[in-house]
């Protein structure tokens, strides 16, 4: 049996991590509700534009744009991959990393990844990187976005990827996300075509149907990058907050069987001084 | 006036306004353009500029940093990139990134790639917009 210096030592250290999760926790928690808050603000941004691209489908009666298209053709894609910086956040990172490795299969991919623990991913599996952004995932900006947006149109438009994938985390309850894949470009019309706009035929486009689009779809491209960096940093501080509280309550439950061990192993060190003392003074009797 | 235009301005991160208005003058690509009550539906593209609200004979300025504008129905609606009222500029933030983009133009010069020199632009200019808006905001203190 463990001696009880041992176990005092064993207790000390439990006790320490845990105090170290526990305030993980409650810091996880006081940035998810400022991080929550800041996702329901960018929802009307989002609807908005979407609202601008479904209303001129509507008018000029589909989208016909290089930007749209109902598949995607070609085999060179550009993966954008949303991760975290920090670890110790459960499965967030690993559950991220591999939806986009199965999404790559099979096919020739540059990769922008957000985050280190992405970059490390996929740089132990040796892909090509075409940008690398660490640091941002817990303080971004919408610029920070926009020139993600930018750079794989960019990459779009000079026909060097053939589509642009984005992989982020959907967020669906404060203990629940999901890994997601989706095309950002060519975008799928039929996102836009179904949806009912409200558009009017008598609305004027300035200068033009064509120049408002070409303006609309880049910033709609920025503004779903930017709600996925949104939505995935929610994510992660959720599941952080989640893990944190399983390893808080671990680590109470060690300390609960490490205490009872202690007072055993003490009980059994005092029983057995006095079956010493009572041996002894039996003998001189 | 009896009818008032309804403005809703939408930035990435809040809704920056959301109120009733006269008029609303912005400057689009191809020019100011006025907006008043009953407007005929109109969706065009924003430039980097001033937004005029005009109200009870009141008029407010922020800045709007690009973006596009909507009119239906139901009033106007502008999506912008960013929008700030005159106090909230940040001037000393404002100026230090206006010389880091004059820098940043002078030093690269052609060499860089284009959407580069085209983002080093839009920062020059959007540092300048906001100097002069605080400028504007203080004559008239």
């Amino acid at each position: 049996m463990a001696s009880m210096r041992d176990i005092k030592r064993r207790i000390k250290s439990v006790n320490s991590t845990r105090q170290i999760t526990k305030a993980m926790n409650l810091v996880a928690s006081s940035k998810l509700a400022k991080a929550k808050k800041r996702m329901e603000g960018t929802k009307p941004f989002a609807e908005e534009t979407k609202k601008v691209i479904a209303e001129i489908a509507e008018a000029a009666g589909g989208l016909k744009h290089p930007m749209f298209s109902h598949e995607c053709k070609g085999n060179k894609a550009l993966v954008i991959v949303i991760t975290g910086d920090k670890g110790l956040c459960g499965g967030y990172n690993s559950a991220v990393c591999k939806e986009a490795l199965e999404l790559c299969e099979g096919k020739e991919t540059k990769l922008i990844t957000v985050g280190s623990k992405g970059r490390d991913f996929f740089k132990r599996r040796e892909f090509e990187f075409d940008t690398v952004l660490t640091g941002i995932s817990e303080r971004f900006e919408y610029s920070d976005a926009s020139n993600i947006g930018q750079r794989a149109l960019h990459l779009f438009k000079e026909g060097e990827v053939d589509g642009v994938y984005l992989v982020y985390t959907r967020f669906i309850s404060t203990l629940s996300s999901q890994p997601k894949a989706i095309r950002l470009l060519p975008a799928d019309p039929s996102e836009f075509e179904n949806s009912k706009g409200g558009g009017s035929a008598l609305t004027l486009y300035e200068p033009s149907e064509e120049e408002v689009l070409d303006y609309v779809v880049p910033h709609y491209i920025n503004t779903v990058i930017y709600g996925a960096l949104v939505e995935s940093s929610v994510c992660e501080l959720g599941a952080r907050m989640t893990a944190m509280d399983a390893a808080t309550d671990n680590a109470e439950e060690m300390l609960e069987s490490l205490s009872l061990m202690y007072n055993r192993v003490r009980q059994s060190a005092i029983t057995n001084e006095i079956t010493e003392i009572v041996s002894g003074s039996n003998a001189l009797n | 006036m009896a009818n008032k235009l309804h403005l809703k301005v939408v930035t990435p991160s809040h809704v920056f306004f959301d109120g009733d208005c006269d008029m609303v003058i912005m400057k689009t690509i191809d020019g100011d353009t006025g907006v008043l009550y009953g407007h005929q539906p109109l969706t065009t593209v924003l430039d980097l500029g001033y937004l005029r609200i005009i109200n009870d004979g009141d008029e407010t300025m922020p800045t709007l940093l690009g973006g596009f504008a909507k009119v239906n129905e139901q009033g106007l609606t502008i999506i912008s990139d960013a929008a700030e009222w005159a106090d909230e500029i940040d001037v000393e933030r404002a100026v230090e990134s206006m010389h880091r983009a004059e820098n940043r133009i002078e030093t690269h010069g052609k060499n860089i790639a284009h959407y580069d020199e085209e983002r080093a632009e839009a920062a020059l200019h959007r540092a300048m917009l906001r100097i002069d808006l605080s400028k504007i905001k203080k004559k008239n203190k």
